[in-house]
């Protein structure tokens, strides 16, 4: 007997029980169900919510590769053990076992945390509930591990996985019906809740917690240490990474957010499979060029002096923004999710272009959250449904106006 | 309750559990949200409204038929700020340091819903004993949440509880810090206590199906 014969009679054998969802969720995330709707009418379409959930997860996958590389390439740089890469997006110092297999160690026990709580509480809420269990959290927890810092502790994690997945989706009713992206939830639970984990110089290079500790103790190593290129703008600290560093990913960030490189093709592939909506990324980029270089415009002007404190951001290219930090990653991956972005096709435009320019003026205005796009898009995410029904409003009106044009 | 007739001890219980003043009827979020980032402040706001409420209630009920209804709001302010007053000038007599840390929020107590809610709910309509139980019952159950949410927020944003370390020593790395635990930070800000609140409403309307309005 095979495993989907396995999984069939098991799924048979609890029908109708309390636990019925979870093996139906089992059976139904392996293999297509062999039981079909009969009778009536159906329209028979490929892309179901499973399907869509893989493209995505298949869209993150290289960001989560790279992440890995660039996981062990900072800790080794930071380190002075390796030299940095000379030579392109193909440089022999990146692409090494040696770093893979340093991300990789770190990074998968954060990714089965984040699956693995994420999905049980979704199971739990699932079999308490006796409804189906979504494939929501499908790509929840891919996104997860790729917007935290590499040296988080898991029991963090654990804790935000809880909270993000209980108050930010189920308390709404589950996959479909929350108001703000499960995953960015998750990410601003932790930035709250454990500043020091989640900003600073010490938490973006694997093992520059631990060595200072050490150095503390007593240790007569050199102390590790990876400043994000925003931390350094924030405070006015000049930068030594390339353009180029920059669009390839070598950066010190998040797991899987530095290659804005590898987050261009997934946003194109999403495109392409329209998966993700190009007028919410489109709209995205406008709103942080436009915002930006307004403030470079105000540097230009004269208004603000390199001893302000917006100066280091402020005086930014404005197309560099777009670059560094998480922007480029909330942009394709997270403002385009479909549950809690703008429905409407104007509503995406407005929607999509504030999340932009709301980005780059609080990561200019506030430097104690370098990281505007977080908030931006869970701001927005509040404000979508807003726009939608002026939009539809609108759109109710001028039709209104014009059957009366016919009929007067 | 021997001493209460049953009709009376209903008025003090019933703010307690189902007709709770927040998490029921959804009043005074807003000193709940602010001040109950520590257990001690929580429960010195929760005395305070129970003084305040109670007293309040016994002297509207005793005026109410000679409070002309159009300037009865009037009155009730003046009232409640009288008393409200006299919460504040105790608290800079015996507890300077409370009253700092408590700041605007005793000042507040004015505005809060729970009380000029009573004072128009029941003290005009009903007399004073019946009045003074109500108070005492809906303050009670004001300071209940209270409490619990201060519990809470104290216990996992600062690890302490009434100032007490009970998790270790954050910064020496005692107890449960020595292992790696750290303080939530989110704890100590408002929203969580939001959140907090939230979840005790959850709880209670799942244990109590009769609760939930459609």
């Amino acid at each position: 007997m095979g495993l989907k014969q396995n999984l069939h009679s098991l799924r048979e054998k609890y029908k109708g029980t309390k636990m019925a969802p979870a093996f139906n969720a089992l059976h139904t995330f392996l293999y297509t169900p062999n039981d079909t709707a009969h009778g009536g009418t159906h329209i028979k379409a490929a892309d179901d919510l499973k399907r869509t959930m893989n493209t995505v997860i298949m869209a993150l996958i290289p960001c989560l590769i790279f992440g890995m590389f660039n996981a062990g390439y900072q800790h080794y740089v930071a380190a002075g053990e390796i030299e940095a890469v000379t030579s392109g997006f193909f440089s022999s110092e990146f692409w090494t076992l040696q770093n893979f297999s340093l991300g990789f160690w770190k990074v998968l026990p954060i990714l089965l945390i984040s699956y693995g709580v994420g999905l049980g509480v979704e199971f739990l809420f699932a079999v308490i509930k006796g409804h189906e269990v979504e494939e929501g959290y499908l790509v929840t927890g891919m996104l997860v591990p790729l917007i935290v810092p590499i040296d988080i502790p898991l029991w963090m994690l654990v804790v935000a996985v809880v909270f993000g997945v209980v108050i930010g989706k189920e308390v709404f009713g589950g996959t479909g019906m929350n108001i703000l992206n499960p995953a960015l939830t998750i990410r601003a639970f932790l930035f709250f809740a454990y500043p020091t984990w989640m900003s600073g110089d010490k938490v973006w290079v694997e093992g520059a917690v631990q060595r200072t500790k050490e150095i503390a103790n007593g240790s007569t190593a050199d102390a590790i240490s990876g400043e994000t290129i925003l931390g350094s703008l924030a405070q006015s600290h000049g930068v030594d990474y390339s353009v180029m560093d920059m669009f390839f990913g070598f950066i010190p960030g998040s797991i899987g957010e530095t290659s804005t490189l590898l987050i261009l093709l997934g946003g194109l592939f999403l495109i392409f499979t329209k998966i993700g909506s190009w007028r919410i990324m489109l709209s995205s980029v406008i709103g942080a060029l436009v915002m930006g270089y307004i403030f470079n415009l105000v540097v230009a002007a004269g208004w603000i002096t390199d001893t302000s404190k917006f100066y280091g951001l402020m005086s930014t290219e404005f197309w560099h923004h777009l670059l560094i930090g998480g922007m480029a990653f909330g942009i394709v991956y997270m403002a385009t999710d479909p549950v809690t972005a703008s429905q409407t096709n104007k509503g995406k435009w407005i929607y999509g272009f504030l999340i932009g320019f709301v980005s780059i003026m609080i990561r200019v205005f506030n430097p104690a959250y370098p990281e505007g796009v977080m908030l931006a898009i869970l701001l927005m995410n509040v404000f979508a449904p807003t726009i939608d029904h002026y939009v539809v409003q609108g759109n109710v009106k001028r039709r209104l106006k014009r059957a009366k044009l016919k009929t007067a | 309750m021997g001493l209460l007739s049953k009709k009376d001890s209903k008025l003090i219980l019933d703010p307690l559990a189902d007709d709770n003043p927040i998490t029921i009827q959804v009043l005074g979020i807003c000193s709940a949200l602010a001040i109950t980032a520590q257990l001690k402040p929580s429960i010195v706001m929760a005395i305070s409204v129970v003084f305040v409420l109670s007293v309040g209630n016994v002297v509207i009920s005793l005026m109410r038929n000679i409070i002309p209804s159009k300037i009865r709001i009037i009155v009730q302010l003046i009232v409640v700020a009288t008393l409200v007053i006299i919460v504040d000038q105790v608290l800079k007599a015996f507890a300077y340091s409370l009253s700092k840390e408590l700041s605007v929020f005793i000042g507040l107590i004015i505005t809060n819903c729970i009380i000029m809610g009573r004072f128009e709910a029941f003290a005009l309509a009903n007399k004073p004993w019946q009045s003074f139980l109500d108070g005492i019952g809906n303050a009670a159950g004001y300071g209940l949440i209270l409490v619990i949410v201060g519990f809470f927020r104290e216990l996992l944003g600062s690890g302490t509880l009434f100032g007490f370390k009970v998790l270790g020593d954050s910064v020496e790395k005692t107890g449960l810090y020595a292992i790696g635990y750290e303080n939530n930070g989110f704890m100590v800000l408002p929203p969580m206590a939001l959140i907090v609140v939230g979840l005790i409403i959850w709880v209670q309307r799942s244990r109590n199906k009769e609760l939930i309005e459609d």
